[in-house]
């Protein structure tokens, strides 16, 4: 499971004590909704929801995070190390304020899919898994998404688009701050 | 019998919703299930000759029986991680008629003696899991599952949307419960068999989305309604996908027993480009490929199998005869190398040989013994895994090489692509699909 996103110049917080309160305080208001799924002895279970829900108050996770997750489920910190690293969704260094991820599987190659992928290189300015230097877009080359008869696809913050040609490549583009 | 549509019967009209459902008839299945006894279902699942729709084409009548009599509490996990290259089915079964697949789910928990299910999708399928968790919301608010179920019977089900996070191996049973489990998709030893052993060590159901949605209709018609559909040993119709290279892909619901050839060339409209078919991939990209010449056949799990390939989950890949054989394989080994959890050797270190091994043949600077050496590395990974991912990764590797020796011998007496630029071939554009009637 490959396709890290570029590495993080700066450190990493390692600690729980070094998130930010409010940002701990949004992670453990949503953590309810998620644990109410599974048994109550088997916590451990929102580990895959716990992490997303993380990646999404946090931006990405650092080992900080990690070990916040794996608190509250009552796991050591590896088990939530194990599936933040081998899950491609998963950001263990920062990525851009936007993921674009585009498919150059077969079926989407057929209809242009690696076409694309080669635009969005050149129009962006990176190679796969760079981030632009503005840190606008992150663009990664992504394994099948499910979305073969209306290829080629491309997910955009887990936003699917689908039928693609390069002109509407270019217009979603324009469109992500 | 092409006239009958059991999945996409409700797809055009685009109304997702409970009321939409029920007004066409929805949940009454549920109902009259729930005034037969549990083993009666079971009874007529199995008449009904339903096979799994996921890949493996398992009768499931006949694995719902392999659950141990007295263990409980037992678990039914249903399988949206819909991953293999090609496949596109099961989510318009989430976005188009989420209720379907819940009152089959709540039929079949009912049946097995469930309380707790859990659908797994993949994480990439943000807006079907939104769909799938709205329409449990409303089944909920409408008693339909919950802490009764079909608004009347003593019957607590819990259901819940389990998102995955990016990785093909949760499509693998094993890896799947390991994964809602909170942990990486490492696939477990088996035996023991999930319906034994399954998740949080017990017994477990794993079934494939578009095969729990055939349950409704299965009650309510009948097993034997359903069996007439298909072949003695296969019922029912099925969601085949079709992408690459035709002027319609889509998602097209047919007979088991539907002929590849028309599916490619009547429903599809054949090749963009008016070229010749050069391969077909019949059954999502771990199946073997077919030649354009072998390709007048039954899409039946058994008749796929004689052919020497199988029907997988459906999926049809085409590709004419200016797309390059090597390029597309490489493709194929470079999402299996990818994809390779990493846990069993042969996997691990033989996938990124294939793959670097084809790239190189690819650019010019294979060599004969390498193209030999493809078919060695392949024949080592093959049935020396854990999982089917092996297999999985060896199978496309074996066929495309033995079938298309010809275009790998070219790369390495050419020194590169006779197709140079245009090795996804001619037709490298987007065309509109005919998704079960709604062209999108």
């Amino acid at each position: 499971m490959s396709h890290t996103p570029h590495a993080d110049e700066g450190r990493q917080p390692l600690d729980v004590a070094e998130l930010p309160k409010d940002q701990v305080a949004r992670f453990d208001a949503g953590l309810p909704d998620l644990l109410r799924r599974y048994p109550e002895d088997k916590k451990a279970a929102a580990m895959l929801p716990a992490l997303h829900l993380a990646q999404h108050v946090f931006g990405y996770l650092p080992p900080a995070v990690q070990k916040l997750a794996a608190d509250r489920l009552g796991v050591p910190a590896v088990r939530a190390e194990e599936v933040a690293t081998f899950y491609v969704m998963y950001h263990t260094a920062p990525v851009g304020r936007h993921l674009v991820e585009i498919c150059t599987n077969v079926s989407c190659s057929l209809a242009g899919g690696f076409d694309i992928f080669e635009h969005l290189k050149k129009t962006l300015g990176v190679e796969n898994g760079g981030t632009t230097r503005d840190g606008r877009i992150t663009l990664r080359q992504v394994e099948c998404l499910g979305s073969c008869a209306t290829a080629p696809a491309m997910l955009v913050d887990e936003e699917m688009y689908e039928r693609l040609t390069p002109g509407e490549v270019d217009r979603i583009l324009g469109g992500l701050k | 019998m092409s006239d009958v549509f059991i999945l996409t019967k409700r797809w055009p009209k685009q109304d997702p919703s409970l009321a939409g459902y029920v007004a066409d008839g929805g949940y009454k299945a549920l109902e009259k299930a729930l005034s037969m006894r549990p083993e009666a279902i079971v009874e007529q699942v199995k008449i009904s000759n339903l096979r799994g729709r996921g890949g493996a084409g398992f009768p499931t009548g006949v694995k719902w029986t392999f659950l141990p009599k007295d263990t409980r509490p037992r678990y039914l996990c249903i399988n949206a991680d819909e991953s293999e290259p090609g496949t596109c089915k099961d989510r318009y079964v989430c976005e188009y008629d989420p209720h379907m697949l819940i009152e089959g789910i709540a039929i079949t928990c009912f049946a097995l003696d469930i309380h707790l299910a859990y659908i797994y999708i993949r994480g990439e399928f943000a807006k079907q899991a939104r769909a799938l968790e709205a329409a449990l919301e409303e089944a909920r608010a409408a008693g339909l599952i919950g802490r009764r179920l079909g608004g009347k019977a003593e019957f607590q089900l819990d259901v819940w949307v389990h998102r995955g996070a990016g990785a093909y191996i949760c499509g693998e049973e094993s890896a799947l419960m390991e994964s809602l489990e909170g942990k990486k998709g490492y696939p477990r030893f088996k035996p023991p068999f999930p319906a034994i052993v399954g998740l949080w060590g017990k017994p477990t159901i794993i079934n494939n989305v578009e095969t729990l949605a055939n349950v409704p209709w299965i009650v309510e018609h009948g097993g034997a309604a359903f069996a007439a559909l298909g072949t003695p040993k296969s019922g029912g119709t099925r969601l085949f996908g079709v992408s690459g290279n035709v002027k319609r892909p889509g998602i097209y619901e047919k007979p088991v027993d539907y002929n590849l050839k028309k599916l490619i060339l009547e429903d599809c409209g054949g090749t963009p480009s008016g070229r010749p078919v050069k391969a077909v991939i019949p059954g999502g990209s771990s199946s073997p490929v077919l030649r354009g010449d072998e390709i007048d056949v039954s899409m039946e799990f058994d008749a796929l199998k004689a052919a020497g390939t199988m029907s997988g989950s459906g999926a049809v890949i085409v590709m004419d005869d200016s797309v390059c054989m090597v390029r597309a394989l490489s493709r194929i080994a470079m999402f299996y190398a990818e994809e390779s959890c990493g846990q069993c050797t042969p996997c691990r270190q033989g996938t990124p040989w294939l793959e670097a091994i084809l790239e190189k043949i690819e650019h010019g600077q294979g060599t004969m013994r390498d193209v030999d050496m493809l078919d060695q590395i392949a024949g080592n990974i093959a049935g020396q895994t854990i999982c089917a991912l092996g297999d999985a990764a060896a199978m496309p590797v074996q066929s495309f090489v033995k079938k298309f020796r010809q275009d790998f011998l070219d790369h390495v007496e050419g020194r590169g692509c006779p197709r140079g630029d245009e090795a996804w071939g001619v037709s490298r554009q987007t065309r509109e699909a005919l998704v079960g009637g709604i062209r999108q």
